[in-house]
């Protein structure tokens, strides 16, 4: 796979002198094309400030990031951003269906293309009756999914998302998620998504990168290798995924360079338990979920 | 059969609604009305005549016309429609002015502070009191008065154009600058919607100074125009004449603020707080 996005060296310091803070310290990776890249950090460590460097919203204070081989300096053409504050980002006095067309208004496209593009996008998110409706009249999640639309709808090379199911409530969430992964490998978008949720990280990514506290630099590049055909409750459960999330957490916590065995252990405890519990609250919603907690009992 | 009836029913009670709805809108109206005609016809003064008198003045001096003119006397051609307008003819500019401007100074980071001060002093001048300097530029006429009417009236317009398109919520300006807008659809579709509600605070605002500085500067220096009328009729002692045209310039005020306010409902119509039946 080519190489979609390099950062090389960045670094982001807000102010000058005395007063001044660095954000991102010398944050070096690459995403690769159709990949799905998770970055996970604690809070306030410098994760929306690294997406903007490399989304070109601000420019970083050192290094360099390139898209697909060009030099980023201003937002590069073929981007989009998805943020946390959908209420925010989407435009009220524009309909749904406005809103998912708002890209593609200066492109080269006929007013039929245009309404075709944003139609599809509003399908690929399940949101296909909701055109006409102005966005606060949808429900959080569904206000989520039209910016996801209106993302995907401008065809970007590389998709940003800033914490972008952080607003929602779990159910919803885990129903974003699935759906993110599923038209992320239907319209093989490279995306690279932040979030301060390490079973999300885990879950969404074909990769996890793990941040440090603040100054952001990164402490871990971490596989994925979890089955691209994800669900809720089994992958969640599975061997795999309860020891990726300990390591996620364990880098989260200590860094990279203390790797306590007794610690390890309890960390999985804890992950299991949690994984257990999560099952058993989520029971109703989902039946096949109810049938694998028979079977493990 | 059914369905029709069910209609009829429905619209009924609809107009019931309609009817009383009206008459809570304008019970207090009308009471003030008799109490004013009963009060006046006690006291028999010539300064205030009763409102039926009034009415029947102005009847014979706006719908004595042929029936070509649809009835409208000359007075309607020589005064009352030049009144109007210049005074639509000059907020329109205020307008026109005070938006474009506003948007400009607003969107860029030092213009307001060069000009900020200079303009806090011109909007502090009462625009009447420029009525004397304007008749020396322009001379007795329209364009004094258009002059004078666009000074008072930009002000509320353009600053609160300023402000409003200061006020784009950040998150929106980082979302438009994420698809690369470009400058037009960026004004076009994000900062003039955004500042839209304050532009309509002004513009509602300016209108009203317009209707006033219209009246203020035919009083002081008109051939023709509703103020002009106004105060020769007072000067001949024509007081229902006199008080036709207050009754005018009351009704001319609140029907050009009922059509710019439903211009408004429907402009802003996407404001969730404005649309509880949608
Ligand atoms: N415009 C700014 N000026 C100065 N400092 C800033 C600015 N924006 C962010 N910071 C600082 O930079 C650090 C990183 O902020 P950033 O928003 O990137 O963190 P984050 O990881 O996205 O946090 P969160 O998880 O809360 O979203 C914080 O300490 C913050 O105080
Ligand atoms: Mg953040």
């Amino acid at each position: 796979m080519p190489t979609m996005l390099e950062v090389t060296g960045l670094n982001h310091r807000y102010g000058k002198g005395d007063g001044a803070h660095v954000a991102v310290r010398e944050l070096s990776f690459s995403v690769d094309a159709g990949e799905l890249a998770c970055i996970v950090g604690p809070s306030g460590c410098g994760k929306s400030t690294l997406l903007r460097c490399i989304a070109g919203l601000i420019p970083p204070t050192g290094g360099s990031v390139r898209l697909h081989g060009d030099e980023v300096s201003g937002v590069p053409d073929d981007l989009a951003v998805v943020f946390q504050d959908y209420s925010r980002s989407l435009f009220p006095w524009l309909t749904v269906a406005r809103n998912v067309e708002f890209p593609l208004r200066w492109r080269k496209l006929s007013k039929q293309e245009r309404a075709e593009r944003a139609q599809e996008a509003l399908d690929a998110v399940g949101l296909s009756g909701v055109g006409k409706k102005f966005p606060w009249q949808l429900s959080g999640g569904m206000q989520q999914r039209v910016s996801i639309a209106r993302a995907l709808a401008s065809k970007p090379a590389l998709l940003i998302m800033d914490e972008p199911f952080a607003s929602v409530d779990a159910q919803t969430r885990f129903e974003l998620e699935d759906l993110l992964r599923r038209v992320q490998r239907e319209q093989q978008s490279t995306i690279l998504l932040v979030t301060h949720d390490i079973d999300e990280s885990v879950y969404l990514g074909d990769r996890v990168l793990v941040l440090s506290k603040s100054p952001a630099t990164i402490v871990a590049d971490l596989a994925v290798d979890l089955p691209a055909e994800r669900d809720q409750i089994a992958t969640r459960e599975s061997a795999k995924f309860v020891t990726l999330r300990g390591e996620v957490a364990r880098l989260l916590q200590t860094g990279p360079a203390a790797p306590a065995t007794t610690e390890e252990a309890s960390d999985e405890v804890t992950a299991a338990a949690d994984a257990a519990e999560w099952a058993a609250t989520e029971e109703e919603a989902a039946e096949t979920g109810g049938a694998t907690k028979e079977a493990r009992h | 059969m059914t369905q029709v009836t069910e209609r009829a029913t429905r619209l009924r009670s609809q107009a019931a609604a309609g009817i009383s709805g009206f008459a809570r809108n304008w019970l207090v109206f009308i009471g003030a009305v008799a109490v004013w005609e009963l009060a006046t016809r006690l006291a028999a003064s010539v300064f205030f005549p009763p409102p039926s008198e009034i009415v029947a003045t102005a009847g014979q001096l706006w719908f004595s016309g042929p029936a070509s003119q649809l009835f409208l006397s000359e007075t309607v051609f020589d005064h009352i429609l030049p009144s109007i307008g210049r005074c639509l003819g000059g907020w329109a500019i205020a307008v026109v002015l005070g938006v474009g401007l506003g948007t400009a100074l607003g969107r860029s980071r030092t213009g307001m502070e060069y000009v900020g001060p200079l303009f806090a002093f011109f909007r502090a001048i009462p625009p009447p009191t420029l009525v004397p300097v304007f008749m020396v530029l322009f001379g007795l006429g329209p364009g004094m008065q258009v002059a004078t009417i666009i000074f008072g009236a930009i002000w509320p317009i353009l600053l609160n154009t300023v402000d409003g398109v200061r006020s784009v919520d950040s998150v929106k300006v980082d979302t438009a600058r994420s698809f690369r807008t470009p400058a037009p659809y960026w004004i076009g579709m994000v900062v003039l919607p955004a500042a839209l509600p304050k532009i309509f605070a002004g513009l509602r605002l300016s209108l009203s100074i317009s209707l006033i500085l219209m009246v203020v500067s035919e009083l002081i220096g008109s051939l023709n125009g509703i103020g002009h009328q106004l105060i020769s009729s007072q000067q001949q002692f024509e007081f229902p004449l006199m008080w036709s045209w207050i009754v005018l310039l009351g009704i001319l005020g609140y029907g050009l603020n009922a059509v710019l306010l439903a211009v408004e409902r429907r402009v802003l119509r996407w404001q969730p707080t404005r649309n509880d039946d949608a």
